[in-house]
């Protein structure tokens, strides 16, 4: 068997010509080229050798991706490839990229709807730059995602769409396969719609409802192409179409019928086999998981901590709303969903359910934390628990809605009348939304306070595996007691009586015996709780409201330096979802130095984290939005970072990042020529 | 916990200072809505009032029992976070025309057709109080106002057919300075479960003093209201002289002769929508004004079915640790 061992390596070679693998359309394959090779693109090299038959090829890492129309089953396709990766044992890491229409126009590019999977020995933290293997399953598909793709790369095309009328509405003048642009790329053609419809014709189904399980069938390809049984995915199935027969079985005709046709000689001998190593995880349990899933089960978690319900108040918005529906499965952890008729009575009713003693949480995007900014505002005034999930989107105003982005840092810390300060934090990576949940409702408790979590469109969706935390080693979160009132007080209620350090208030639900009092928007007195217009009152009140969100920091961990030399030449500081391209970015620079750091909490900042940043020479701030963190490090610790923004829809390339990081070197080791400078660079 | 307390009036007012106008509807309205809490035994504990913004969202300050004054339109939202948390608490929502119809107009309607157990007092003074005067979406056609000097022209709705077209099942009318009247009013809102509408006509002394003199006044009161009563004959005026008749033709309320034609008197099914919509529909000078109870047809609520179809009724059964392996586990060793 013929087979091609890819190991991508990133390296600063100029550009060299690339050479094209022939592949006839039939899937035989031309003769095998030289023994190594680098073909085009632009900073990076690919090496390959041909394996002798029967050589067992090992990859460190592959970027797959998938396209077609958003009605191609797209999604599902790459959700089951990465579930069957989590079965086979490997790290990965996903990212959906989807339309935001439903089912754009067939064959258009703005409908293409994409999945991409970087799957590997790991420590996977990206969903990768430069995919080694795409399925196109229209020329709209190959026409967005060529421009991605790595040299040399594997590109599975369904030839089935290649007619006229999809190559015009992909915009291809010319049929790209004859036009020269594909030189360079492995490609293999493939009647993927014939087949399928061949395949399930036993079904009876009619000629569109068969086309429906290609999807399926070139799962099954894709499977066979990775060395990979089709267990995990047939009991899936099974189980997701156990009341449709028809569709089960055409489903699994049509991956069984894929399966097999890549153990046919011909494509046996045009495509390469994948052997992906499995990971090197820490011992432990492990499951796959999508940040949605992680958040709502840390949600779930933090009540279970607290021992009380979990309330969840919201309104459809993408990219959000797989959080809803997640919840919306989890009523035997004691959740409630509540769909309200909008977003602003989403964040009401959950804040009265706090009031009532629940765990009240609401989600939104950014134009929907917008609607909810007044009643954030009531949360602050009434000093009542609340969690505010944001999945941030492109935007301003509807934007992009299905693309990511980090523009929604300064709604969330500055975005309110009045000094109105929330705690702010935000997840990093799909399996931290567990943590970052709980982290959040436990804020709120202690300090009686609204808390925004922010996490974005990428981590909603993007999935990886996970080692399952240890309920056990979570401490509960426990609100405030509520004190004795004394028979001699005059008029001060024990509901506003707040802890001398957290500054919360006891949370006092109604249902609570002699202790009825009343809140609301209009500021209160002190210590009563009356309405007050008292001017110093007012004052007072604003500084406590202040000196509470200060509080969080004295609760919360120091910043830690992820990756690198806690002081030298270059901090590369960023928050959220970023984490893992800056995670590999700053990895791959080892020799230099470079550290990473990564900010869960906003707002407050860490204490230390002024100081840890002040130990570096240059801090470089790659963010998804015009430098809002930038803005915030400026304002907060009187910093000078170095904005590095994108603002594309998509998270940043590793290979951006590595760009500006090496930038950034030279001008610390130009500048600081003086040795003492750089008293820590490794 | 939840047995009735023995408290009178008095018990139920709080220690905070009132700070209405001197000669506002909204004391009587709150003297009333304190007699019948001490009445129906509720318990100060297990009662919340919540409320929007206005002149009449003040209302929960001056209660002693669990109060929240949230922010403009949004009470019957914060309210179904309450009750669908702890469905024992009794619920109130005080709102005006303005923060009920307006700016809340849209938690109005979904509260209404959900059927959430919640009582709903909606103060009508067809006027904004707290902001100075200008005209409300209930004020009528030529309402002059600082916003509206020349007179207003903006078609305003009628908050009891607001409600019944929004699906509530439980429709009451009554007058802030009748007492009897609004305290029957308020007892049988209390009393239903799911979500009771109430319009109180409120006098706003300041800014649109006697707008309801044409059916409040002594001297119009006979001939200008009708009270209703399930089961009975549609009767006003002096003595009962007047009756209700529906005209099969016209399909429209007329006013006839009672004692004349006492067989041609409508009788009031308050579980009949189409009556309701014609007895919520009349006006001065035409028809007299229905005040009781119009609409009374009980159906499921929302906060019940909320638990019922809930697939553990919101008890937590299984863990989270059991939960994190729902799916495809590996172990690594």
């Amino acid at each position: 068997m013929a087979a091609w061992n890819f190991i991508a390596s990133l390296t600063r070679d100029a550009h060299t010509p690339g050479r094209r693998l022939l592949v006839s359309a039939t899937g035989r394959a031309a003769s095998p080229v030289a023994s190594t090779h680098r073909p085009a693109g632009p900073g990076r090299s690919v090496e390959f050798r041909r394996l002798e038959i029967n050589e067992q090829p090992t990859n460190d890492s592959v970027v797959v991706r998938f396209a077609g129309d958003s009605g191609d089953g797209v999604q599902l396709m790459g959700t089951q490839f990465a579930a069957s990766t989590a079965a086979a044992g490997s790290d990965f890491a996903t990212f959906p990229d989807y339309p935001a229409e439903i089912r754009a126009p067939a064959g258009t590019t703005f409908g293409v709807s994409a999945y991409q999977i970087n799957l590997g020995a790991g420590p996977i933290t990206t969903a990768g730059d430069a995919p080694q293997v795409l399925v196109a399953f229209n020329p709209a598909a190959l026409k967005v995602s060529l421009p991605l793709v790595a040299p040399n790369a594997l590109i599975v095309l369904n030839t089935d769409t290649f007619t006229p009328r999809n190559l015009s509405k992909a915009g291809y003048a010319e049929d790209p396969r004859n036009t020269g642009i594909l030189d360079g790329y492995q490609v293999v053609q493939i009647e993927i719609t014939r087949l399928t419809a061949e395949a399930v014709k036993a079904f009876g189904l009619s000629k569109s409802d068969a086309g429906r399980s290609k999807n399926f069938w070139a799962l099954g390809v894709l499977l066979w192409m990775f060395g990979r049984d089709l267990e995990s995915v047939e009991r899936w199935v099974k189980q997701r179409f156990a009341k449709q027969e028809t569709v089960r079985e055409a489903n699994l005709g049509a991956l069984h019928a894929g399966h097999a046709y890549g153990e046919t000689a011909e494509l046996s001998a045009a495509v390469p086999r994948y052997q992906v190593s499995p990971g090197t995880f820490p011992a432990g349990e492990y499951r796959g998981i999508r940040g949605s899933e992680a958040l709502a089960l840390g949600l779930a978690a933090a009540a279970e901590l607290a021992d009380r319900s979990l309330m969840f108040c919201s309104y459809p918005i993408t990219p959000a709303s797989p959080l809803l529906h997640r919840l919306a499965r989890l009523g035997e952890l004691g959740v409630g969903v509540f769909q309200a008729e909008d977003e602003i009575a989403a964040i009401c009713a959950a804040l009265g359910a706090s009031y009532a003693g629940a765990i009240g949480v609401t989600s939104s995007s950014g134009p929907g934390i917008a609607l909810k900014t007044e009643a954030i505002g009531l949360a602050i005034n009434t000093e009542l628990p609340l969690v505010i999930v944001d999945s941030q989107r492109g935007g301003p105003s509807t934007g992009l809605p299905t693309k990511t982005e980090q523009s929604d840092l300064y709604q969330a810390v500055y975005g309110r009348n009045a000094d109105a300060p929330v705690p702010v934090l935000a997840a990093r990576s799909p399996s931290d939304c567990f943590d970052a949940a709980i982290e959040a409702v436990r804020i709120a408790v202690r300090h009686m306070t609204p808390v925004i979590l922010l996490t974005d469109g990428y981590l909603a969706n993007a999935a990886e595996p996970w080692k399952l935390p240890d309920m056990g080693k979570y401490l509960p979160i426990e609100a405030n007691a509520i004190p004795i009132k004394e028979a001699d007080e005059d008029g001060e209620s024990v509901a506003f009586r707040r802890d001398a350090r957290t500054l919360g208030r006891p949370w006092v639900a109604p249902g609570t015996p002699e202790l009825m009092h009343r809140i609301g928007g209009l500021e209160k007195d002190i210590r009563t709780g009356h309405i007050s217009y008292d001017a110093e009152n007012h004052e007072q009140m604003t500084q406590m409201r202040a000196a509470k969100v200060r509080a969080v920091a004295d609760f919360i961990p120091d910043q830690q330096v992820t990756i690198g030399p806690q002081r030298g030449s270059l901090a590369v500081v960023g928050w959220g979802s970023t984490y893992g391209s800056l995670y590999h970015a700053v990895r791959s620079m080892s020799g230099h130095s470079v550290s990473h750091i990564h900010i869960r909490h906003l707002a407050p900042f860490p204490n230390n984290l002024g100081e840890l940043l002040g130990g570096f020479e240059r801090v470089l701030v790659p963010e998804m939005n015009m430098g809002q963190l930038s803005t915030l490090l400026r304002d907060k610790l009187g910093l000078d970072p170095i904005p590095l923004t994108k603002v594309a829809g998509q998270p940043f390339l590793v290979s951006e990042l590595q760009a500006a990081i090496q930038r950034e070197l030279a001008l610390t080791d130009h500048q600081s020529s003086d040795a003492s400078l750089r008293r820590d660079a490794v | 916990m939840n047995a009735p307390e023995k408290t009178n009036a008095k018990d139920f007012a709080s220690s905070e200072e009132v700070r209405w106008c001197p000669g506002c509807g909204d004391y009587a309205i709150l003297k009333a809505v304190t007699q019948v809490l001490a009445k129906v035994g509720a318990r100060r504990e297990n009662t919340v009032f919540v409320s929007g913004i206005g002149c009449a969202s003040r209302f929960p300050y001056y209660l002693e029992t669990y109060g929240f004054h949230t922010i403009h339109g949004r009470a019957p939202a914060i309210a179904s976070g309450v009750k669908l948390t702890r469905p024992e608490l009794d619920v109130w929502v005080v709102t005006g025309d303005g923060d009920g119809l307006s700016i809340g107009g849209n938690h109005l309607l979904h509260a209404l057709r959900r059927n959430i157990d919640l009582n709903i007092l909606l103060f009508n003074n067809e006027i904004y109080g707290l902001t100075k005067g200008q005209y409300s979406p209930t004020s009528r056609l030529g309402t002059r106002s600082p916003s509206s000097p020349g007179g207003s022209f903006d078609q305003p709705v009628s908050p009891g057919l607001f409600a019944l077209g929004s699906g509530a099942r439980f429709i009451a009318r009554g007058i802030d300075t009748d007492k009897s009247g609004l305290g029957g009013v308020l007892e049988a809102a209390h009393g239903f479960k799911g979500a009771s509408f109430v319009e109180i006509f409120q006098n706003c002394i300041v800014y649109n003093d006697n707008v309801f003199g044409a059916f409040t006044d002594k001297a119009n009161a006979a001939d200008a209201q009708v009270r209703v009563e399930h089961g009975k004959p549609l009767l006003f005026g002096k003595n009962g002289a007047k009756g209700l008749h529906l005209n099969t033709a016209t399909l429209a309320l007329e006013i006839i002769d009672a004692q004349a034609r006492p067989e041609a008197v409508l009788v009031h099914d308050e579980t009949n929508p189409v009556m309701a919509q014609l007895l919520l529909a009349m006006q001065p000078p035409q028809l007299p004004v229905a005040l009781g109870v119009i609409y009374r047809n009980p159906a499921p609520s929302y906060d019940e079915a909320f638990i019922a179809n809930h697939v553990t009724q919101l008890k937590r059964t299984k863990s989270v640790a059991d939960a994190l392996r729902d799916t495809d586990t590996w172990r690594v060793n």
